[in-house]
């Protein structure tokens, strides 16, 4: 159980996150729902320390990770995490499957000769063929991007995948298969989920919990069906798509 | 201005410092190292040879003209290009076009991978961008720079030679006794040692550029303009204070 207290992180004068409180339950999916620009983003590299957050705790196992400063603790702290970024972030100057094993260098004991069976095996996992190692992620398109991306965190077996915006960007198919794997994984290896995104069919798809992220607070928790029910006007608005709403979108920023 | 020239100097030097402890406490990354000293050695080699082998053509032809029309005879034009180039113009014409080439291409790539995540990916992934990415082009620069000073005074002596010889009609034996009866190991250490320095700095503005980047494809343009202009400016203001510090110290 990953637990959220009170936490605060600002970019100048820009308050992002102003108290969020969250418990994420171990070996499920948690959506986390939200505006462009509302911190969703900031909150997961909170989580994986890729950001120092300025107040508040988060906490991984009964311990507090928020204030770890020392490199290799603070390495320990990331290994408990998968993250998938948003473009994928895949190495441009390696191969996919470099790409694939490059973690299991660093975060696992697996001798080298094992690395290409690993890879043969994590890409089959998110669904794609052995051949595809050989190639360039420039010769990828957006959906093999993120298979890979993924493959490459299954690959050192984190205990909880961080997911941000899978779906973004992706034609509605393969939206759906991305959110068919992210329950596949909670499956077959029970992996916890924190998934960052705004395609509601998706999150009502994957999740068993979501987090509505509204100016820097969560302020609704529960489950899909409880999000399909409500009445408060501001979850109401973003569940349904509507322009009309009390969420007023900043176009500029003041 | 001024505090922005000083947040990068801080940034600049924390890297540094962060290298250090690095290299201290990680396995070196040897397949970098080795990768990276030889597309910079590769990418360098050609335009070094070029550049300094009509810079030792063009000393030649103007230590020649003038001391031809003061003394009559064109004498001591191996001297004058040998020095000029082993002290001075070797290590500063490398420093320069390897900034240009492979230091550009350092910032470009470090500074891609920032704007796309790729460093962050690195955290994720169980190293960092210091021991990944920095430490291995440190030790490539501070490993090719001066191997490339020394072929960049090669060529420039060959290129004196050849108009010395064919341009001039100095015979090829004075030519090159007017080089060594009068170059000892401590001229020949002078320019070694600038070219050290030189890597390590373009190595540390490059990288620090590069991981420093912010704002898309802009921001990776900006910051590589950025690194080789800081580089080719630095050179050339440290140079004179290297040769005011050495010279002091009877190098």
């Amino acid at each position: 159980m990953i637990e959220i207290k009170h936490l605060k992180k600002s970019f100048g004068s820009h308050h992002v996150l102003k108290d969020v409180n969250l418990n994420i339950e171990d070996g499920k999916v948690t959506s986390i729902l939200g505006g462009s620009g509302s911190g969703k983003s900031t909150l997961i590299k909170c989580m994986i320390r890729l950001l120092d957050c300025d107040g508040g705790q988060i906490i991984v196992n009964g311990r507090d990770i928020s204030r770890v400063q020392d490199p290799f603790r603070l390495a320990a702290v990331r290994r408990h995490f998968g993250y998938l970024f948003q473009e994928g972030a895949l190495f441009d100057s390696m191969t996919v499957g470099e790409n694939v094993s490059f973690g299991l260098k660093y975060l696992t004991d697996v001798p080298q000769e094992r690395y290409t069976a690993i890879v043969k095996e994590k890409l089959a996992m998110v669904g794609l063929k052995p051949q595809v190692a050989d190639l360039n992620p420039s010769e990828l398109s957006g959906g093999m991007r993120k298979r890979v991306s993924l493959a490459r965190v299954l690959a050192v077996s984190p205990k909880c995948i961080l997911y941000d915006e899978p779906t973004t960007g992706l034609d509605p198919i393969m939206s759906d298969i991305i959110s068919d794997l992210i329950l596949e994984m909670k499956k077959k290896i029970g992996v916890t989920s924190v998934v960052i995104t705004h395609d509601m069919h998706s999150a009502f798809k994957i999740s068993d919990y979501i987090a509505f992220l509204h100016e820097g607070n969560i302020m609704m928790y529960g489950t899909p069906e409880e999000f399909k029910k409500t009445d408060n006007p501001y979850v109401r608005q973003f569940v349904d798509g509507s322009s009309q709403g009390p969420i007023k979108m900043k176009l500029m920023r003041e | 201005m001024v505090t922005r020239w000083m947040d990068q100097t801080g940034g600049a030097a924390n890297m540094v410092r962060a290298a250090c402890f690095w290299l201290v406490r990680s396995r070196f990354e040897f397949d970098q190292f080795v990768r990276q000293s030889v597309s910079v050695g590769v990418e360098s080699f050609g335009v070094t040879a070029l550049t300094s082998l009509f810079t030792g053509m063009v000393l030649a032809l103007q230590a020649g003209n003038t001391i031809g029309n003061i003394f009559g005879d064109p004498i001591y034009v191996g001297t004058i290009v040998a020095f000029s180039l082993i002290r001075e113009l070797g290590p500063v014409l490398t420093g320069v076009v390897v900034a240009g080439r492979a230091g550009a291409a350092v910032t470009a790539h470090i500074g891609t991978m920032a704007v796309t995540e790729q460093l962050d990916a690195l955290y994720t992934l169980g190293t960092n961008p210091i021991q990944y990415l920095v430490i291995p082009r440190m030790f490539a620069f501070l490993l090719t720079m001066p191997v490339l000073t020394l072929f960049s005074n090669l060529f420039g002596i060959v290129g004196g030679y050849l108009v010395a010889v064919y341009a001039l009609k100095v015979p090829g034996e004075v030519y090159l006794s007017d080089i060594t009866s009068f170059m000892d190991v401590n001229d020949f250490m002078h320019g070694f040692l600038k070219s050290f320095v030189f890597a390590f700095l373009v190595a540390t503005v490059c990288c620090y550029k590069g991981v420093s980047t912010r704002g898309g494809a802009e921001g990776v343009g900006k910051s590589t303009t950025g690194a080789v202009v800081t580089c080719i400016v630095m050179i050339l203001v440290l140079d004179y204070f290297l040769t005011a510090i050495l010279t002091a110290f009877g190098i």
